[in-house]
């Protein structure tokens, strides 16, 4: 079979002593740099890709990959015990994952995130072996109405993440589609809302929004609570491994995560986030067992879903970036830069021409998937020690972090005061009881849905009706009214009560 | 009318001002049409709709609410501003801002700066603590990000190392 020989040939190539090693050093490092708070995967991957420059291409690949986890898993680490996404995809394990830390159980949100990961690659890579070149076609099936409409959908999953108000959230989506917006605009190259700033020309930095609002919000309104009143985290740790109802209630979940993941991950752009989000949507509305936590409020699924359709999705997005030559994320956009410098230009060439390189791409995205497994479980405990610093040390120890990781982004200190303006942002949201989850969403996908939108009304000529007449595009914009109509009617009924109880 | 929640009136609020301003920035622009959408069409639409649901979050602040009016509660002036504080001096310090005539004073002393002023946002913090913070802390990022990932940062004040 196809497959099998594939695989074996990427095998072949990946597994001897010595990119082992570097699998394992890659790891290593990526997980330590990663774990910095304030240091996402963004910012590790940007400072450790000098040091695969001397290797040879497999060599460097296989360390890339193992940077490339150990930088997730590192920064699903300071996501979960320090809330702060460092990435798009980490901003729905926080929700969660940071709730279980502050109960003590930051042990077994570690471990579902990291065993969940680890299947979800698995599965990933073989279907990226056994389905890569058919699963091409699916991808291209995909016109612009159609990305436009899948992205509506995820906005409006988004909204169901926010636990207040409805209006609120999509009011939040709104606003933050609008900060995407802030940069030079690709189709006419006008420089939009930049107030002749150079630096705002490449529009507001992911890093700088997301370690602004979340990190810096969060720091600020902690410390407006007395020491007592601040419940960072429980004292006691309620042991490290998940007991087997923890277990039994993260398997199913892990495996929608993957399912969803893997088939969103084919498609090209935003796919892989997408999927994070999609994933704890759709465990947020599957029923609670009894004696389950809530959602929001510390929940094993919350955790498990998503990291493992976020690691799914990556593995899988390897389709449209190899095929189409799309990246889907950031951290992906910085891999492929990555392989250029080894020679290795993504695209539909690199099947047919390079097999060995490809296949031993993907052999080594599994090696680095399985070394962080091996490295990181014994670690765990480690990484709960960091809960037992007491705050009036991290809290600066963080806003440093932050202030360097963003820094060395760009070596700009103009992208340092950026994180300071979304601090205070952040802050005053948190105070408005607005959630700032689904911001970050909207200002993910509004450069993506803005473009789409501009290309799908130009083949059609300016005619409005082309989301609704292509069948694909059609079906995902009747789920996503679907979605609001399901979330709105539970939403209008307690409304209904509340008013009754004043009454 | 009375407001029954000051939270979602302040949000309401927010909305309208941001949705309103990126709608009018956006004027600026050339608008295009439907087929040939310019680079204010989006924004506008958006803008618009930001307004809109604004106004609607306003709307609802009137009608329901908590209890106690969901008041928004004091702003934590202190740990705003030493916090944002400590975060603008040390990106001034670190590679200098030369419109203000600042030199690049280089990350250790920057970081002296940043962990000094920061630990002040708690009310009882102790300077000779946080002295000792910002020196391990300074260590280990010159460990971490100037000798092992060679990262390129002004480590030592501009003036000292010519």
């Amino acid at each position: 079979m196809d497959m099998i020989d594939n695989l074996s040939l990427g095998f072949s190539v990946a597994f001897t002593f010595q990119n082992l090693l570097y699998a394992f050093v890659g790891c290593l490092l990526g997980t330590l740099i990663g774990v910095l708070p304030g240091i996402g995967p963004l910012a590790t991957i940007a400072m450790l890709l000098p040091a695969t420059y001397g290797l040879e291409p497999v060599s460097a690949l296989i360390m890339l990959a193992g940077i490339y986890y150990g930088a997730q898993y590192g920064g699903s680490t300071t996501a979960i015990l320090v809330n702060l996404p460092g990435e798009s995809s980490s901003v729905v394990t926080v929700i969660d994952g940071y709730q279980m830390a502050r109960k003590g159980r930051a042990g077994q949100a570690l471990a579902a995130a990291g065993l969940g990961s680890f299947f979800a690659g698995c599965v990933g890579t073989l279907i990226l072996a056994a389905f890569a070149p058919s699963l091409t076609e699916v991808a291209l099936q995909f016109g612009a109405a159609e990305y436009f409409s899948l992205m509506v959908l995820g906005l409006i999953g988004a909204v169901v993440l926010a636990s207040g108000s409805l209006l609120k959230a999509l009011a939040m989506i709104v606003m933050g589609l609008l900060l995407g917006m802030v940069g030079t605009d690709i189709n006419s190259g006008a420089a939009r809302y930049t107030f002749d700033i150079p630096n705002l020309m490449d529009g507001l930095s992911f890093v700088a929004v997301a370690m602004g609002i979340f990190g810096y919000g969060e720091i600020i309104s902690n410390l407006a609570k007395s020491d007592e009143e601040r419940e960072v985290f429980t004292k006691s740790v309620n042991g490290i491994m998940p007991s087997m109802n923890d277990i039994k209630l993260m398997t199913p979940a892990v495996l929608r995560g993957t399912a969803l993941g893997s088939a969103l991950g084919i498609l090209p752009g935003g796919g892989a986030v997408l999927s994070a989000f999609a994933a704890y949507t759709i465990e947020k509305k599957i029923k609670l067992k009894p004696g389950e936590v809530p959602f929001g409020e510390g929940n094993i699924r919350g955790v498990a879903a998503p990291e493992s359709a976020n690691n799914a999705g990556s593995q899988t997005s390897f389709i449209p970036l190899l095929t189409l030559g799309i990246p889907p994320n950031a951290v992906m956009a910085l891999m492929v830069g990555a392989m250029s410098i080894h020679n290795i230009q993504p695209g539909p060439m690199v099947m047919t021409n390079n097999p060995d390189l490809f296949w031993g791409l993907i052999a080594s995205m599994w090696i680095g998937n399985l070394m962080l497994v091996i490295l990181n479980l014994p670690l765990i405990g480690i990484w709960i020690k960091l809960l037992s610093v007491p705050y009036r040390w991290l809290f600066p120890a963080i806003v440093m972090f932050c202030a360097i990781g963003v820094f060395s982004t760009n070596n700009s200190n103009f992208d340092i005061w950026m994180v300071a303006g979304f601090g205070v942002l952040g802050y005053f949201l948190i105070k408005l009881g607005c959630e700032p989850a689904p911001l970050m969403l909207g200002f993910i996908l509004g450069p993506m849905m803005e473009e789409n939108l501009r290309r799908a009304m130009l083949l059609s000529r300016g005619d409005w009706s082309t989301f609704v007449t292509r069948p694909i595009s059609a079906g995902l914009l009747a789920l996503a009214v679907l979605m609001l109509i399901v979330v709105l009617s539970p939403a209008i009924s307690k409304k209904r009560q509340e008013a009754f109880v004043e009454d | 009318m009375l407001v029954k929640s000051k939270r979602d009136f302040y949000s309401g609020l927010l909305f309208v001002v941001v949705g309103a301003a990126f709608a009018l920035g956006a004027q600026e622009y050339e608008l295009g049409k439907a087929a040939r959408m310019g680079p204010g069409y989006f924004p506008t639409m958006q803008g618009i709709l930001l307004v809109l649901l604004g106004l609607g979050v306003l709307v609802n602040s009137l009608r329901h609410g908590g209890v106690d009016g969901d008041p928004i509660g004091a702003i934590a002036w202190r740990p705003l501003c030493f916090i944002i504080g400590a975060n603008v001096v040390f990106g001034a310090l670190l590679v200098g801002v030369p419109a203000l005539g600042i030199p690049a004073f280089g990350l250790i002393f920057s970081i002296y700066a940043l962990v000094l002023i920061a630990s002040m946002a708690r009310p009882k913090s102790s300077p000779v603590e946080s002295f000792v913070l910002a020196t391990l802390l300074a260590l280990l990022s010159y460990g971490a990000f100037v000798k092992l990932l060679n990262l390129q940062f002004p480590v030592w004040p501009q003036f000292l190392s010519m």
